[in-house]
C-alpha cells in the first residue's frame, strides 16, 4: 500500500513542487512528525533481509499467507490508533477481540445462529465493553492505563467462563471462515483493484481542481501523477502476484487470488481514514489529543470524544476477533491472549502514531502490522524459535517506541 | 468611588457597572466599573492579584458575577457562560494560547466551529476564509496557514489566537498578556497588530504588565488596584509615572481610590 497523504502537505512555496514535497516532510519531521518513513523504511529492508537469508519468504504462497497472518493485529491496531490519538491506552483490545470471538463461536456452534447474527452479537458485544471503559473512564476518571488493565484480566475470565474453562471450540460456518480463509476471484479482486486507483485519483483530481478554483496552493500535477501512478503500481503488483497460483497441487485444489480479509482491511483503512481526516469528528480527535484544554474552549464536547474512541477501539477489536476465530478455524481461550495487544500496539507506533496523542493515522495501523507479520512471518520461516521473535519484535517496538519519543522531544523545545 | 473617564458621546461596548465577584470567602472585585469603547484600545492594568484575570473571566462568561450590571451596547445582557459572550462577539484571547500543537493554523482557526458540506469538513472554504483574515490583519510572518501550530514561533502563535478570535466577526476582543513570552521585534509585531484591530473598529481590551505596551498602543487605561477600579483614564492624560502610581497605591494625585493608601483591605487572590 502506498503512502496516501490525505493530509494536506504544507504547501511550502508556490504550488507544491516535487523538491517542496521533500522540503514540506522536513519541516513535517522538524515538528516531531516522522510521518510513514520510518516504517516503509523497515518493511522495505525487512523483506529484502528474509528474501536473501530465506527465499522462499518472496513466494506468492507466503505473500498471501504473510497478509492473512497479520490481519487480525492490523484490525486491532486501527482501533488502537483512536484510544492512542487521544493519549489513552486500550490494553484489553486484545480479550476484547478474544470475548467478542468466543461469542461468535458459542452463537455459532451450541446455540446454532445463523452467522449474521453471530457476528452481530459479537459487534455488539465488542461495543458495549468500549462504552463501559470509555464510561469508566471518563467519568469516574480513572486512568485508562489502570481500567483496561482491570479490563484484560477480568475479560480473560470472561472468555474462559464461556468456553466453559477452556474448551477449544471449532467453527463450521461458511461464511466466517471464507474471512481469512478464501480469496476473491481474480476478475473481482482487479476489479477492486481498479476501483481503488480510480477513486485515489478522484479525490486527488477533484481536490486539485477545487483548490485551483478558489486560487488555493495546489499540488504539482507531476505530483498528483505520481501519487496515482505509485499506488496503481503497488497494487497493480500485488494483485497480480495474489492471483498467481500458489497451490502446490493445482489440479487437485487451486488456490489464488486476493484473501478477502485484504479488502476488508482495505475498506476499512478508507472508512476511517475518512473519518479522522474530513469529519468533524476526526478532527476533534486529533484536538483533544493535541490539546484537551484547548479543545475544552474551543466548545468541543471532550467527554462524549473520548467514550467514541474506547467504543471504536473495541468494536475494531472485535471485527479483529473475527477474523483471529476466522484464521484458526476456531476459538479457544488464549484468542486475543498472549501478544495480540502488545502487537497491535506496536504495529500503531511502528507505524508512526504517538502514544503521547495528537499525532498518528489508520495507514500507521496497516503498515505497522505488516512489520510486525513479516517479522514473525520472515523469522518462522528461517527456524528461528518462538523466544527469538519475541526478542526481536520487542525491541523494534522500542525502537519505534524510541524514535516516537525522541521526535516529540526535538518538536517541544522549540518554542 | 471610581473616577468617572471623560464625558464621551458614544455608548461603550462594554460597559460593566458595580461589579462584586467572591470566591468563597474571598472578595475578588468590589463595585468595579469597567467600559470598553469600539476603535480603541483599552489597556487593563494592576498589580499581581488585582483581580484583572478575574475581571476579564466575568466578562467572558467564565465566572458568572455575583452582583452588577453588564450592559452590551448599551443593552443589559445576562452572560452566564463562554457561548452566551461569543455569542454576543466577546473572544478572550488567553495567556496560555489554547492552540492545539498538533493541528494546522486553519484547524486551529475553526476549531469546534467547523464549516462543513455536509458531512464533509469544507476545507477550501475554511482555508480561504482564514488566509482572508490572516491577510486582512496584514499578517505576513505566516509562509502558509498549512503549517503546524508546533512549527510556528511564539509571535506567530500570538498572531493566529489573535486572527482566531477576529475570524467570528467579533466586536469585542480581550488579550492576556499577549506579549508576556514574546522577544523585542515580536513583541512590536503583536503590538501592530493590536493597534490595527482596533483600527478597524473592534474594542480591543489589553492586559499587560508592561507599561511601554499599553503607552505605545492603547487609547484608555484602566487601573485595578485591589479589586477595585483605581481609575479608568484616557492615556494622553496621563503619565507613565502616574500610571505606576495608580497600580502600586491605587491613587495618584487627584486620580485614583480615595483613602486606601495604607488602608489597602480590599482582598488579594
Amino acid at each position: 500500500m502506498s503512502v496516501t497523504a490525505h493530509k494536506q502537505k504544507p504547501d511550502a512555496g508556490p504550488g507544491g513542487t516535487l523538491p517542496s514535497l521533500a522540503g514540506g516532510y522536513l519541516t513535517k519531521v522538524k515538528g516531531g512528525d516522522m510521518g510513514a518513513l520510518p516504517a516503509v523504511t523497515a518493511l522495505v529492508v525487512l523483506c529484502i533481509f528474509f528474501w536473501v537469508a530465506q527465499p522462499s519468504f518472496m513466494t506468492q504462497g507466503n505473500f498471501a499467507n504473510l497478509l492473512t497472518q497479520g490481519g487480525a493485529g492490523i484490525v486491532i491496531a486501527m482501533g488502537l490508533v483512536f484510544v492512542l490519538l487521544l493519549g489513552e491506552i486500550d490494553l484489553s483490545a486484545g480479550f476484547t477481540s478474544g470475548v467478542c470471538a468466543a461469542v461468535l463461536a458459542v452463537t455459532l456452534t451450541r446455540q446454532g445462529w445463523p452467522w449474521y447474527a453471530a457476528v452481530g452479537i459479537a459487534l455488539v458485544v465488542g461495543l458495549v465493553i468500549g462504552l463501559a471503559l470509555g464510561l469508566i473512564v471518563v467519568r469516574i476518571g480513572i486512568p485508562s492505563f489502570v481500567v483496561t488493565l482491570a479490563a484484560f484480566l477480568a475479560l480473560q475470565g470472561v472468555a474462559l467462563k464461556i468456553m466453559d474453562n477452556g474448551t477449544n471450540i471449532s467453527i463450521h460456518d461458511k461464511t466466517v471462515l471464507a474471512i481469512a480463509n478464501d480469496n476473491v476471484p481474480i476478475l473481482l479482486g482487479w476489479g477492486l483493484c481498479a476501483v481503488a486507483v480510480l477513486g485515489y485519483a478522484a479525490v486527488l483530481l477533484l481536490r486539485y481542481r477545487n483548490r485551483a478554483a478558489r486560487g488555493l496552493a495546489v499540488e504539482s500535477p507531476a505530483v498528483v501523477g505520481l501519487k496515482i501512478a505509485g499506488l496503481a503500481l503497488l497494487l497493480g503488483a500485488a494483485v497480480l502476484v495474489l492471483s498467481m497460483e500458489r497451490s502446490y497441487n493445482p489440479a487437485l485444489h487451486s488456490l489464488k487470488g486476493v484473501p478477502i480479509v485484504v479488502p476488508l482491511i482495505a475498506v476499512l483503512l478508507v472508512l476511517w481514514t475518512f473519518v479522522l481526516t474530513r469529519t468533524t469528528f476526526g478532527r476533534h480527535v486529533y484536538a483533544v489529543g493535541g490539546s484537551q484544554e484547548a479543545a475544552r474552549r474551543a466548545g468541543i464536547d471532550v467527554d462524549r470524544i473520548r467514550i467514541t474512541a474506547f467504543v471504536l477501539c473495541s468494536a475494531m477489536a472485535a471485527i479483529g476477533g473475527l477474523i483471529a476465530a476466522s484464521r484458526a478455524n476456531s476459538v479457544d481461550p488464549n484468542t486475543g491472549g498472549s501478544d495480540v495487544l502488545l502487537k497491535a500496539v506496536g504495529a500503531a507506533v511502528i507505524g508512526g502514531t504517538s502514544l503521547f496523542g495528537g499525532r498518528g493515522r489508520m495507514l500507521d495501523a496497516v503498515l505497522g502490522g505488516m512489520v510486525i507479520a513479516v517479522i514473525d512471518n520472515g523469522m518462522g520461516l528461517m527456524g528461528y524459535s518462538a523466544g527469538t521473535k519475541f526478542i526481536v519484535t520487542g525491541l523494534v517496538l522500542l525502537l519505534a517506541a524510541g524514535v516516537d519519543a525522541l521526535s516529540r522531544k526535538r518538536a517541544l523545545p522549540g518554542r | 468611588m471610581t473616577a468617572s473617564a471623560p464625558p464621551d458621546p458614544r455608548t461603550p461596548v462594554i460597559e460593566l457597572r458595580g461589579l462584586d465577584k467572591s470566591f468563597g470567602p474571598v472578595q475578588v472585585l468590589h463595585d468595579v466599573a469597567f467600559s470598553a469603547h469600539s476603535g480603541e484600545v483599552t489597556a487593563l492594568v494592576g498589580d499581581n492579584g488585582a483581580g484583572k484575570s478575574t475581571l476579564v473571566k466575568c466578562v467572558g462568561g467564565i465566572h458568572p458575577i455575583d452582583a452588577g450590571e453588564y450592559l452590551f451596547d448599551g443593552v443589559p445582557v445576562q452572560v452566564n457562560s463562554p457561548r452566551d459572550a461569543a455569542a454576543l462577539g466577546v473572544e478572550i484571547v488567553y495567556q496560555d494560547l489554547a492552540l492545539c500543537d498538533n493541528l494546522d493554523i486553519v484547524q486551529n482557526m475553526f476549531l469546534g466551529r467547523e464549516k462543513r458540506n455536509g458531512l464533509i469538513l469544507d476545507e477550501y472554504t475554511m482555508e480561504e476564509l482564514a488566509a482572508k483574515t490572516l491577510a486582512g490583519l496584514s499578517v505576513r510572518t505566516v509562509k502558509s496557514v498549512r503549517q503546524q501550530v508546533s512549527s510556528l514561533s511564539g509571535g506567530q502563535r500570538q498572531t493566529v489566537a489573535i486572527a482566531k478570535a477576529v475570524l467570528w466577526n467579533s466586536k469585542v476582543v480581550i488579550l492576556d498578556e499577549p506579549t508576556a513570552a514574546l522577544g523585542v521585534a515580536q513583541t512590536q509585531q503583536v503590538l501592530e497588530l493590536v493597534r490595527r484591530l482596533a483600527d478597524r473598529g473592534l474594542a480591543v481590551v489589553l492586559i499587560s504588565h508592561n507599561m511601554n505596551d499599553v503607552f505605545a498602543v492603547s487609547d484608555r487605561i484602566a487601573a485595578l488596584y485591589l479589586g477595585r477600579m483605581a481609575a479608568q483614564v484616557r492615556t494622553c492624560d496621563v503619565t507613565h509615572a502616574q500610571v505606576v502610581e495608580l497600580i502600586t497605591s491605587g491613587r495618584s494625585g487627584d486620580l485614583g481610590l480615595a483613602g486606601t493608601n495604607g488602608n489597602g483591605n480590599g482582598a488579594r487572590t
